[in-house]
């Protein structure tokens, strides 16, 4: 049997790209402390938001991510003290990207998660899974082959 | 399918993950993966055993890529990195996927939903590896000098330690003079020696010394460079600048005691004094007990000061350890100059843990009398009539109020962190929640920062009392000496990359890179990017500024960002 990739209650599809010396360890504490977020959410650990290509962003969402979160160093980034600025034109690029391939820019985010943040990292995927879940499913995407078989 | 033999290890974490993750599931969709050529649910895959079986597996099957899917890749890279290379794997083609912090410990309620994200970030994990290539760490030169900022007891016991190990060191004081809070104390616990001589010992060892140099009136203001080879400056109080090249840092600037506000448990009133002022008062009158020229018959002492709080919001959740055993500590000094004084402390919990429990126990038999209040209803002092009155519930005798009319209020405040910005901000060191530097694993990498080379020691850290600062500074010698004495150490390769190919040299790649790690290099007719891999952080700064995707960094290729974005969304079946 083949069951879509979005099962009914994993919600939606949110790629996080965190960092592997600070928001990841934030993300890293939620699971510790047993807070629980939508299981639609799934990390890609890289080293820094700054390095992340906004065409991954693209990427995520026309393979059927329904959202990317990057969650960033912001000031706290030990490579970069420009960081925020970095990641800031990272996000517009992808933004960007959406648009000029018709796509609703809201679909990436970003915030600063520090290495403790993980009560607001919970918070940010809530929000973000709820915003997610009011946009009409990505043309082409497995989701939306399912929403279109219902 | 990429003609790979790719292994996959899924752990159990005793419970930890198979409680709410279908393991054998995940373990059964795996091996499903073109690649994927073996595939076994372990216990505990960080397990001796279970590392045989791995390398058993590696060498007999021939694999040239192991996923171990099981906890944060922060508590077992190094690990399992090691045991794919005894097994004669490169360590770069070992993956970890996170199945525990980041998925079984977060989805607890819905186990079919943490099975099926298993499965896609092995999946993941698996396609990553599938593109993953041999690599060889970088070697680079350390240089066998630290500075230690912070000339407390952790700092000046760290500098001597150094120096025996023959590490240059370059000791930095703010201060006007060393010695820290201890030298204020006098008489410490657990042995009654005197804090001053303490520091005067160490001190004497430092002066002996021709490699250490101490710097009073002095901070550190810039860090530059490389794990092994720091550019850092110093600014002492006229203003001097000083350059110095090290290899590693050790920080270790201590606390503050908390200081109470105006009314908090009477404080302000005549004969209300924290535990700090007691110490001093004490230590200046070591033959009578007096305070502004009177006797002192009664003493009540109120714990928990600052610690330990529960308002929501408040940072200072922690207990400060030192206060339950210094207080006891200082009764027993009390008790010895005069066993006529009445005292009274009123606490919640007596942690005076391990040997410190004698204290106690001294404090007790001396006449001593405890009243233990609840968190809920808190003592109060008052004045009335010129003099104080504490009054508190005690919890012993069924929430009874007792109330004491001493003539010296003692407020046992506890520990917080040292307001240092600027220090932060030159380090950009790591502050957790409760305002103490922070280190990457309590139990796994203590002392250690996520910044290479940078080291957090004593009080800095979080509460300690003397034992426990002197310990963490000796941790930080072990972990600086290691680093330094080797003359090298071998980098992280996973770097920045170019695809000459396709660079066309635009200049993109040099204007993002802040380290400028990225030369340019003739290639028969034309001009490419090259990266000089020592220079390289290995953030990726440069990769979206390259308009030809010609830059990636190893371990996170274009290609293998896509194909995990590929397996994560792929089709369950
Ligand atoms: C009232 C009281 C009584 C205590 N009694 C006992 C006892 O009896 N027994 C016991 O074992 N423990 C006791 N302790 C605990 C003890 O004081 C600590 O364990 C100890 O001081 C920690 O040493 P440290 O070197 O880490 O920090 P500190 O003593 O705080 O020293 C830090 C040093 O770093 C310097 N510094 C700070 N910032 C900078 C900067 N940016 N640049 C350069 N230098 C800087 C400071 O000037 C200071 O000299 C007591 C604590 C208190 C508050
Ligand atoms: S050591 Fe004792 S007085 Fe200090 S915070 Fe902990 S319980 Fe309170």
């Amino acid at each position: 049997m083949t069951a879509p990739a979005t099962s009914v209650g994993r919600g939606p599809r949110v790629l996080v790209f965190s960092t592997n010396a600070i928001s990841d360890m934030g993300i890293d504490l939620a699971g510790s402390s047993h807070l629980d977020y939508p299981s639609g959410v799934e990390v890609i650990p890289v080293p820094c938001s700054s390095g992340i290509n906004p065409r991954w962003i693209l990427h995520a969402i026309r393979a059927g991510f329904d959202g990317v979160f990057i969650a960033a160093d912001g000031p706290e980034c030990s490579y970069l003290s420009d960081c925020v600025a970095r990641t800031g034109h990272v996000v517009d690029q992808a933004q960007e990207l959406l648009r000029q391939n018709g796509l609703d820019p809201s679909r990436v985010k970003t915030s600063a998660i520090c290495s403790v943040c993980s009560e607001p990292f919970v918070s940010h995927m809530r929000q973000f899974t709820k915003a997610l879940a009011g946009l009409a499913s990505v043309p082409g995407t497995p989701s939306a082959v399912a929403a279109g078989a219902a | 399918m990429t003609g790979r033999k790719i292994g996959v290890v899924v752990c159990e974490c005793g419970g930890n993950i198979s409680d709410y993750v279908d393991t054998e599931k995940v373990r059964a969709a795996i091996a499903q993966e073109g690649d994927v050529v073996s595939s076994h649910v372990q216990m505990f895959a960080c397990s001796d055993a279970a590392q045989q079986d791995a390398i058993r597996e590696i060498r007999e099957k021939k694999l040239d890529g192991i996923v171990v899917c099981s906890c944060s890749p922060k508590l077992h890279t190094a690990t399992f990195r090691a045991m794919a290379e005894r097994a004669g794997l490169n360590p770069y083609e070992y993956t970890q996927v996170n199945i525990r912090e980041q998925d079984s410990w977060a989805h607890t309620h819905d186990r079919e939903g943490a099975t099926e994200k298993a499965i896609e970030l092995a999946r993941a994990g698996v396609a990553k590896t599938a593109l993953s290539e041999p690599l060889v760490r970088r070697r680079v030169e350390t240089l066998p000098q630290a500075v230690v900022v912070g000339a407390g007891i952790a700092g000046l016991r760290a500098a001597v330690a150094l120096s025996d190990l023959g590490v240059s060191v370059h000791l930095v004081e703010k201060a006007t003079a060393p010695g820290g809070q201890v030298a204020r104390w006098g008489s410490l616990f657990p042995n009654d020696k005197v804090g001053r001589g303490l520091v005067d010992e160490l001190l004497n060892e430092v002066r002996r010394r021709e490699n250490i140099q101490l710097y009073l009136s002095t901070e550190l203001v810039e860090k530059s460079g490389r794990l092994g080879a720091f550019d850092v400056t110093l600014r002492t109080a006229t203003g001097a600048v000083i350059p110095l090249k090290v290899g590693a840092i050790v920080v270790a600037t201590g606390f503050d005691p908390y200081a109470p506000s105006t009314g908090e448990f009477g404080y302000g009133l005549d004969g209300v004094v924290t535990l700090p002022e007691f110490k001093e008062l004490l230590a200046a009158h070591p033959a009578r007990l007096t305070y502004r020229g009177r006797d002192v018959r009664t003493v009540a002492y109120v714990y928990c000061v600052g610690s330990r709080e529960t308002a929501p919001g408040s940072p200072r959740t922690y207990c400060s350890r030192y206060c339950c055993s210094a207080t006891s500590h200082i009764a027993t000094v009390v008790n010895g100059l005069d066993p006529s004084v009445h005292q009274f402390h009123l606490f919640r919990d007596i942690r005076t843990y391990g040997k410190y429990e004698a204290l106690y126990e001294k404090a007790l038999r001396g006449g001593s009398v405890y009243l233990r209040y609840s968190e809920e209803s808190p003592p109060t002092v008052t004045e009335e009539n010129g003099g104080l009155v504490v009054k508190v519930r005690d919890q012993l005798l069924a929430g009874e109020e007792v109330e004491i009319r001493p003539d010296l209020v003692v407020l046992v405040t506890g520990m917080v962190p040292r307001a240092n910005d600027p220090l932060v901000h030159a380090l950009k060191l790591p502050v957790g929640q409760d305002g103490f530097f922070r280190e990457v694993h309590v139990k796994l990498r203590p002392v250690e920062t996520v910044l290479d080379g940078v080291f957090i020691v004593g009080a800095s850290q979080g509460p300690k009392n003397v034992a426990e600062s002197v310990a963490s500074s000796l941790a930080g010698v072990a972990k600086t000496g290691a680093l330094l004495l080797k003359g090298y150490v071998d980098l992280d390769p996973l770097v920045a990359r170019v695809e000459p190919n396709l660079c066309a040299w635009c200049d993109e790649c040099t204007k993002a890179c802040p380290y400028g790690a990225i030369d340019r290099v003739r290639q028969g007719e034309t001009e490419v990017a090259e990266v000089n891999g020592v220079l390289c952080k290995g953030e990726g700064a440069c990769v979206p500024a390259c308009p030809k995707e010609a830059i990636s960094l190893l371990g996170y290729s274009n290609a293998q960002i896509s194909s995990m974005i590929d397996a994560l969304v792929k089709e369950a079946t």
